[in-house]
């Protein structure tokens, strides 16, 4: 047997004081193949070993969550026995090393996480974070993660509805690519991984094994230098066509009772699966490697414990259903093979050409595994609000900022998805939310994914807060009730306390929002170590979140629709400028506090709006967050061409009145008569409200004095994407 | 009228276009298996877009050497309707039921949006019911759409009037050649358009454009 060496440790990421906690749980030493399975299974990526001990503040419940945090994706009750699962991921590193194949297999593992339960796939998001355009690799990068994303989403027919697309200096060297999956499923039809009960058949479905993304999880566990990019054989290559085949494989298998537990093979491939299936299900398994389809010769037990082959299932079926499971596989011409049984012994035994290469407890791997309370130092918030050149032309910024890298259209990206097929997407890419419609009914889920990391570094808490109400706000916006989020935490360095206390002030201010809004947490993935050559990332909690519409007829979108509308603002404006889009693309500073988020005014002020929405009285709304008031009604205005003429009496600055990115803000357009009566009943609800002007022409003219062209702010807006990727322009920017 | 969706394992809008004849003639399609050797007994048969059998090869080349193929091309022969809509297009110019090929887009990335076509010929099965030079928008959504023909063969498709749909001016979105985006086949019972028809039948989704076709073989069939 291989003798374990000090190296060998070191080469796996453990620490010292963790491998001599392996020696006591295992009270010997452990094989080359163990070591190497608790190197996957001890990695930060998949024990949360830094983060579970904070993740258990967030909320996690509601009378409409059927499953919280623990499994493949969450699941909400959406009613008439409808159920909705969700989930979010991060392919950061492998997609920073390979952009195509790793967005790709970004998208591939999400799906699976989400059909592993019994969903079919019926919309995809994403959030990307890239360094700043003028980054010799960015261009590169977009290009690749792009047609990565759409590549694998498009064959596999699901549309991609939206996202984010943010640049920043501080994804230079480490871009995020955060994927977000939601499917549907009958609430009697979920699959769980608990492999319950001794003696049943452990099935391998899918692709064959291969060599391929042996250690991701480790990789995605470790901070980048600049020898990053040797590590590309760890990335892991994808095929849409065979997840296609898994896919409606697995839902024909899953029509039938056949199933005790299934687990798709993520990171740390048949090790992960295999382990956390017997946790969940207190049982032990036993596999036999020999029996594991394989696609490349002689590979040794080590390597197909650790491979990450993408396109692979794990289930444990009833004794006795494995003709039946095998004819639904061959159909769809996929490899089926019984590899193993479980067992009532809680460990995972491992065989391979006839001798036992290992033979651990389970619990070694899950509850033993280390979980540390990592010190944190905390940083006071940054405060103070920025002076700003107050002379600066209004309109001319307002054309500056919506050609900005942040602002600009992102239909380069999106149209390079297909966001129309399963012919139910009612909202388009572009608007607050996406808006999908319950095939063959009339309900509608709204999905957004929101964070505004330039808030998170001068303030994590109240940045995780923004994260979840503006997530909350979108689906507002749209006319949904907004039920449940995954959040999909992006940091540095744990190991560092400055860094580990954004991660706990992050994640506290997302647990305080998602209290405050009855918006609970039912998924999520951290992702840590996002740094490169010790800089870390902005901090990034990404939060994708789901909304149900009753009926899609009453949605709201963001355009103009009419002439003569009267333009309402609900929410006080008090002209916050600290760390605004507007001061960073404008006065080119990143300074002052973040804006506070305060959730009782959000709580009121989205519940008015979704209640105008609902009964069919507002059809045009829009929430205010990045770039403010000014920006938000010129991509109201944009859509349709149809212009605004607004103004407000009386202003000490107009500037931060226009550009401030105070919270809780709605910007509603309707009819004369209808519009008086909403602003009469938001004063009596004590809800601050101002008209600000009335739509037409085709220009934005303000306080009668200046104005600008629809058609040429629409110009600048739709040409900055295309431009920056055909190479015509490369602003410096951040 | 009865029609048949026929799905291969990489088929993505059979889901679309089963709803959309189910909207439109009030009754669901068959859904026939690539493997399926036998057409039911049917006036239609939609070919689906997708990507059939992953189209890692040439769009559609596995496809047209697929069982279900040859019963198709069968049906086509004794003057039954087919339709193919983007994949299916592909799988029809693969399998020789209609002449040229569809290439890679000109800009080299995958195109979702919608476009606006024009009706280019009304006297078929497929276009009755739009008026001659009609402007209509469908969405598009592939990365292999742009048609390519040599001149000889685009010079007799236009003097046989099998041009049934034209991207209207500066709405090409991949480079077919003469603006081509769907075409007909020489009995006129074969139809192929790289645009989706079966997405615009429904106002909630942005659209109705598509209805007129539907509506036009209903009426030719019933």
């Amino acid at each position: 047997m291989t003798k374990i060496t000090p190296e060998m440790v070191r080469e796996h990421g453990l620490s010292e004081p963790e491998y001599a906690r392996i020696l006591t749980l295992m009270g010997r030493e452990p094989s080359f193949v163990e070591l190497g399975i608790f190197s996957v299974m001890w990695s930060e990526h998949c024990s949360y070993k830094s983060t579970r001990f904070h993740l258990k503040k967030l909320p996690t419940k509601a009378p409409w969550v059927i499953q919280g945090p623990g499994e493949n994706a969450g699941v909400i009750d959406i009613g008439d026995g409808d159920a909705c699962i969700f989930e979010m991921e991060s392919h950061n590193h492998p997609s920073f090393i390979e952009p195509y194949q790793g967005a790709a297999t970004g998208v591939g593992g999400i799906m699976r996480d989400v059909f592993t339960m019994g969903a079919r796939p019926i919309a995809m998001m994403n959030a990307l974070r890239f360094g700043e355009p003028s980054h010799p690799k960015t261009r590169h990068l977009v290009s690749g993660v792009v047609s990565g994303i759409g590549g694998y989403g498009n064959c596999m027919g699901v549309p991609t509805v939206g996202g984010e697309v943010n640049f920043h200096k501080s994804y230079n060297g480490n871009i995020l690519v955060n994927a977000m999956c939601v499917g549907l499923a009958r609430q009697d039809k979920i699959f769980l991984s608990a492999a319950k009960g001794a003696g049943n058949p452990v099935v391998y479905i899918g692709s064959k094994t291969g060599r391929d993304g042996i250690h991701g999880a480790t990789m995605a566990s470790a901070e980048f230098d600049d020898a990053s990019e040797e590590k590309r054989p760890t990335v892991q290559v994808g095929d849409p066509f065979t997840e296609k085949l898994l896919l409606e494989a697995c839902l024909e298998l899953m029509a039938t009772d056949a199933i005790i537990a299934i687990q798709d093979m993520g990171a740390a491939g048949l090790t992960s699966s295999s382990a956390e299936m017997g946790d969940k299900g207190g049982s032990g398994i036993e596999l036999d490697l020999d029996k594991v389809p394989q696609r490349e010769t002689n590979m040794t037990a080590y390597e197909m414990m650790l491979s990450e082959s993408q396109e692979r299932m794990l289930a444990v079926l009833k004794p006795g259903r494995e003709a039946q499971a095998e004819a639904i596989f061959k159909k769809w011409e996929l490899d089926f093979a019984v590899i193993g049984i479980t067992t009532d012994t809680s460990r995972l035994v491992v065989k391979h050409k006839g001798t036992t290469v290992a033979d651990m407890p389970i619990t070694a791997l899950s509850d033993e595994a280390p979980v540390y309370e990592r010190p944190y130092t905390e940083r006071a918030p940054l405060t103070g609000e920025p002076a700003f050149d107050k002379k600066k032309n209004v309109l001319e910024s307002l054309k500056t900022i919506l050609a900005s890298p942040d602002m600009a259209s992102r239909r380069w990206v999106w149209e390079q998805y297909d966001h129309t097929v399963m012919a139910d997407t009612v909202q388009v890419p572009g608007g607050d939310a996406a808006v999908v419609r319950i095939h063959g009914t009339q309900k509608a889920l709204a999905i957004t994914t929101d964070v505004s990391p330039r808030y998170c570094r001068p303030d994590p808490f109240e940045g995780g807060k923004q994260a979840v109400a503006e997530a909350w706000r979108n689906l507002t916006a749209v006319g949904a009730t907004p039920l449940a989020v995954t959040d999909n935490l992006n940091y540095g360095n744990p190991q560092k306390p400055e860094i580990m206390w954004e991660i706990v002030a992050g994640i506290d201010g997302i647990g305080a929002a998602c209290r405050a809004l009855d918006f609970p947490v039912i998924g999520g993935n951290c992702s840590l170590y996002n740094e490169t050559n010790g800089e870390g990332i902005l901090p990034t909690p990404a939060i994708g979140g789901v909304g149900l519409m009753k009926d899609v007829s009453k949605m709201a979108t963001v355009a103009f629709k009419r002439s003569g509308d009267v333009i309402i603002l609900i929410g006080e404006t008090k002209g916050h400028l600290g760390q605004s889009i507007y001061l960073r693309e404008i006065e080119g500073r990143e300074e002052g506090a973040a804006p506070k988020v305060d959730l009782g005014a959000e709580k009121k002020h989205g519940d008015f709006v979704r209640g105008l929405i609902e009964a069919g009285r507002v059809d045009t709304v829009h929430d205010l967050s990045d770039g403010g008031l000014l920006v938000a009604i010129a991509e109201m205005a944009m859509p349709r061409g149809i212009g605004a003429n607004i103004g407000i009496a009386g202003l000490p600055d107009d500037i931060p009145f226009w550009f401030g990115e105070d919270q809780a803000r709605y910007c509603l357009a309707a009819p004369f008569a209808e519009a008086e009566k909403i602003v009469e009943e938001a004063r009596a609800a004590f809800i601050t409200v101002a008209e600000l002007g009335k739509t037409g022409g085709d220009r934005l003219t303000l306080d009668d004095k200046s104005s600008a062209g629809i058609a040429s702010l629409k110009e600048g807006f739709e040409s900055w994407f295309p431009n920056f990727m055909s190479g015509e322009e490369i602003p410096v920017t951040n | 009228m009865k029609s048949a969706v026929i799905f291969f394992p990489a088929s993505n809008c059979d889901r679309d276009a089963k709803t959309a004849l189910t909207q439109m003639t009030g009754k669901a399609p068959a859904m026939v298996w690539h493997q399926d050797s036998e057409l039911p007994d049917v006036d239609l048969v939609v070919l689906p877009g997708g990507f059939s059998y992953g189209d890692y090869l040439r769009c559609g080349a596995m496809a047209s050497q697929s069982v279900v193929m040859k019963s198709v091309r069968a049906h086509a022969d004794k003057g039954g309707m087919v339709l193919g809509i983007c994949n299916g297009f592909q799988v029809l110019t693969e399998s020789h039921l209609l002449p040229g090929a569809l290439m890679r887009n000109a800009a080299l990335k995958f195109v979702c949006k919608p476009v606006g076509l024009e009706v280019d010929e009304t006297q078929s099965a497929f276009t009755r019911h739009y008026s001659n030079g009609q402007r209509v928008t469908f969405p598009v959504a592939h990365g292999e759409g742009s048609y390519f023909a040599d001149e000889e063969t685009l010079d007799r498709l236009e003097g046989e009037n099998r041009v049934a749909f034209r991207y209207a001016k500066g709405e090409n979105p991949n480079g077919s050649a003469r603006n081509i985006a769907g075409i007909l086949s020489e009995k006129r019972n074969v139809l192929g358009l790289m645009p989706h028809p079966e997405r615009v039948v429904d106002d909630v989704l942005g659209g109705t454009d598509g209805r007129a076709l539907f509506q036009s073989l209903i009426e030719n069939l019933s």
